[in-house]
């Protein structure tokens, strides 16, 4: 075996160590964040940087073509459904109130869906007056900042 | 090297137990759903682990569709749980508050 081989082999065994440190850094994250907002901030590291470290070891090792433009598509899928699915289950904790609104040092959704809110409470399920505030909002300051799960896309 | 591949794989199996605890224990759905996403990260890396220590490349279609399909699972979870109603939302909000104070 060449020795460029040996070299090739050990930055790859290399890379997936990386991989897996991220990986590990995700799960410990995940077990001490305290919101899900940060668990989700946690989670998103090994799913991009994690596997195209992963997809980089195995084209090193393998070293043909072929197989890099079989990998390909794995990135690029990834890179395309990662931030859509991370967008979705943010917004729906967000939604939901699992948000510690405390802990933010801004909350720029706040306004956009009280604006939501009020131009869907003609057409809305949820209707509550400016007066009093959702069941799901008492322990919090700001009154309509989220507990109107019907209020919109 | 293989010290190396040892080392990455204890390391999956830790960070897999890791979000395997919080899976069980999540307090929300939210945390589940997040948790499970982890899950099925590690196991595509795994995959790909496994197919750099064997030197083989039959699993590149698995790691494709699972990655292609994950997305589904996650939007179809998160459509779910907007819909649940305000009370349930502000219980499991006051659980999670209680739970790191």
């Amino acid at each position: 075996m060449p020795i460029s081989d040996v070299i090739l082999d050990v930055v790859a065994a290399v890379l997936l160590i990386v991989a897996a440190l991220l990986t590990l850094a995700a799960a410990v994250g995940l077990l001490r964040f305290p919101d899900p907002l940060s668990r989700l901030h946690a989670a998103t590291k090994p799913q991009i940087l994690g596997l195209i470290l992963v997809v980089l070891a195995l084209a090193l090792s393998e070293r043909s073509w072929t197989v890099l433009f079989m990998l390909v598509p794995v990135i690029v899928l990834q890179l395309l459904t990662a931030p859509i699915s991370a967008h979705m289950v943010g917004r729906a904790g967000y939604r939901n109130g699992n948000v510690d609104v405390d802990n933010l040092v801004v909350d720029e959704l706040a306004p956009d869906v009280d604006a939501a809110g009020r131009s869907s409470l003609s057409g809305g399920a949820w209707k509550d007056e400016p007066g009093q505030s959702a069941p799901g909002d008492s322990r919090r300051g700001r009154p309509r900042s989220s507990g109107s799960p019907a209020a919109g896309p | 090297m293989t010290v190396l591949w040892f080392i990455a794989g204890i390391l999956f199996t830790a960070a897999a137990l890791c979000v395997l605890g919080r899976l069980i224990a999540g307090p929300t759905l939210i945390d589940r759903l997040i948790a499970s996403d982890v899950l099925l990260t590690t196991l595509v890396l795994v995959v790909g682990t496994e197919m750099v220590v064997n030197g083989h490349t039959r699993t590149i279609p698995l790691m494709v569709v699972l990655v292609a399909t994950a997305i589904l699972s996650s939007i179809a979870v998160a459509r779910f749980a907007s819909r649940t109603t305000a009370q349930s939302a502000g219980a499991a909000a006051t659980e999670d508050d209680d739970a790191h104070l």
